[in-house]
């Protein structure tokens, strides 16, 4: 490695000789150089060339063709890109405030330190451990028409003849379902980290002044918090957005169908590239997707003033 | 009602409630996972019968999927691939971590903020220009594709630099006193103090990658470099019909990741529960 190299020299009088100041720069640089230019090349670098590529037509051995703002008007027209926004649109609307309630709720389940606790943290957490693909599979054979576990469920309650995943109604939240179940224990714990912080001295104060649990929870566990709240909905939203683990989800279950209802922007986006090799196309898309997640992100920082991390 | 005022016998009572609903949720929380478990041992005549407990266990869904899939070439790929981008990447990150922490160097705070600004960015969302960028690159269908664009990931550098500061600097400065170098420092004394974190974080990052799919599946044609994944989300395609076959196969995926979770439940969840905030 160049670093031994480097430190080895400035151990020797005899080399050129450097202050500690400069020794100490080089090592910093050497040591964080792998890191940043393999970022830089392998997701800076794709952020770039997603707005270069998108000016392209792009066939599918590489040959390229400017084309402008080609890509990009194209969108204006096509029904299908329309509706895989209003689907990620929905999605979003659905997964965030699912999770957040979710997440939280079993958090506050889970809250005090007991061994029992902490094997129902495990136990809803433990989805977690299992791929997306997986839980596609299993969550498509629960839901198997007729047949399926949780379609007997629903008939037996007296949903009867509904098809989870074959109606177009109703397989987008088929879909949200088994994303909140593969994701609640991720959050719950990101709830439990942000509860530890919570001063334990605010729910004795407030125990003595004669608050019940549900005031605790309203004017001290929400409003404290506050930091976590927003990292949790900052991080979903996102997630929803990009598809970070609902494409694995769809890709597996429904393959963005029935009739599109469940094509997010990014299915589509794939789909135009891999399937029709439409980079040009798919990479405009992207690029849009790259600016709806910094609307987003700077809209939460509104929101949040600032995005203030810390208690007032 | 406040708690204040619930007499003794009333508090066990709530909190006898608390636990059942607790105990409720949790076992519906693994219901799907125990669920997968029982189609894996169930016959085909079976599948859709509504016992969970197999009535008579069978085996032979293991033995079809291990003996007539080339699974096993798809679970050594599946390893390797984990293996190596987990430890390349501990490598780099904490090299990086260690740097952004101690090391004073000109724009270290832009190059920590440039890393930082990529912590949101998915692979969905770049992974058509790093299609192009990786096959322009010639790494299509190797494993070098499917390996060197799955080390870097701003999260791992994230958490290693946050412990990094927590760290008492008196250690290095003794190393420092006795005339030691950086590389030195950093591998007679960074990494041994790292080691609990080095743990956690080899844990998350075998499973990330022992569980990831969209990157491998783009990457990745040849049928001789498939990993798990991608193999279980095509034998479904194959064998639609046959869900016993299909969560046989599910199993033999999800069941090593299930284990490591039980015995390092302890440092999984604690590693992500810190990568909140703070």
């Amino acid at each position: 490695m160049t670093e031994i190299t480097t430190t080895a020299a400035g151990d020797k009088p005899a080399a050129i000789r450097l202050t500690t100041r400069q020794r100490e720069a080089i090592a910093g640089v050497l040591f964080v150089a792998p890191d940043a230019i393999g970022l830089m090349l392998f997701i800076g670098l794709p952020m770039l060339l997603a707005l270069g590529i998108s000016v392209f037509e792009v066939d599918g051995f590489g040959g390229f063709k400017f084309v402008g703002l080609a890509n990009y008007l194209k969108m204006w027209g096509d029904p299908l890109f329309w509706s895989s926004l209003r689907v990620t649109g929905q999605f979003t609307l659905m997964l965030v405030p699912l999770l957040y309630v979710s997440g939280l709720g079993l958090a506050l389940l889970v809250q005090r330190t007991s061994k029992f606790n902490t094997v129902m943290r495990s136990m809803f957490f433990a989805p977690q451990m299992v791929s997306l693909v997986v839980v596609a599979l299993v969550w498509q054979l629960m839901v198997v028409d007729k047949l399926g576990v949780l379609t007997r469920f629903a008939a037996s309650i007296g949903l009867g003849g509904i098809s989870f995943l074959g109606d177009p109604n109703l397989a987008l939240f088929t879909v949200t379902l088994a994303a909140v179940w593969f994701l609640m224990g991720f959050y719950m714990l990101i709830f439990l980290g942000g509860l530890q912080d919570i001063p334990k001295e605010y729910y004795e104060a407030a125990r003595i002044d004669g608050a019940s649990a549900t005031q605790s929870f309203w004017f001290i566990t929400l409003p404290l918090l506050r930091p976590t709240s927003f990292f949790v909905l900052l991080v979903s939203a996102v997630a929803a957005i990009t598809g970070a683990q609902a494409f694995d989800l769809i890709y597996v279950m429904t393959k963005g169908g029935p009739a599109n209802s469940t094509a997010l922007l990014i299915s589509y986006i794939y789909q135009q590239a891999f399937q029709y090799s439409a980079f040009g196309y798919a990479a405009a898309l992207a690029t849009l997707l790259v600016v709806l997640l910094m609307v987003v992100t700077v809209f939460f920082f509104f929101l949040t003033r600032g995005g203030r991390f810390d208690y007032e | 009602m406040s708690s204040a005022t619930l007499s003794r016998s009333q508090a066990n009572v709530v909190r006898l409630v608390w636990m059942l609903v607790t105990i409720v949720l949790a076992v519906m929380a693994i219901f799907p996972l125990l669920y997968m478990l029982s189609i894996a041992f169930k016959g085909p005549t079976e599948v859709f019968k509504s016992n969970l407990i197999p009535s008579k266990p069978v085996l032979d869904n293991f033995i079809y999927v291990l003996t007539e899939v080339p699974f096993w070439r798809y679970l050594i790929n599946t390893f390797i691939i984990s293996a190596v981008v987990t430890v390349v990447a501990l490598f780099f990150h904490t090299m990086a971590g260690y740097a952004l922490a101690r090391l004073k160097f000109p724009g270290r705070e832009a190059v920590f903020l440039a890393m930082f600004s990529t912590f949101l960015v998915s692979l969905p969302v770049i992974i058509v220009p790093l299609f192009i960028l990786v096959r322009s690159m010639g790494m299509l269908n190797s494993y070098a594709g499917l390996i060197v664009p799955a080390i870097f990931n701003a999260f791992g550098i994230f958490l290693l630099r946050q412990y990094y500061l927590s760290l008492p600097k008196e250690l290095e400065e003794a190393a420092v006193i006795d005339g030691a170098g950086y590389w030195r420092i950093y591998t007679s004394v960074i990494l041994p103090l790292s080691r609990p974190i080095i743990a956690a974080l080899a844990i998350l990052f075998f499973l990330a990658n022992w569980n990831s799919f969209l990157w491998p599946l783009t990457v990745a044609s040849d049928q001789n470099l498939w990993v798990v994944q991608v193999a279980i989300a095509n034998f479904k395609s194959q064998y639609a019909a046959s869900w016993n076959y299909t969560m046989a196969a599910s199993t033999i995926v999800a069941v090593p990741m299930l284990v490591l979770f039980v015995i390092f439940q302890k440092q999984i969840m604690d590693s992500i529960k810190t990568s909140g905030l703070k």
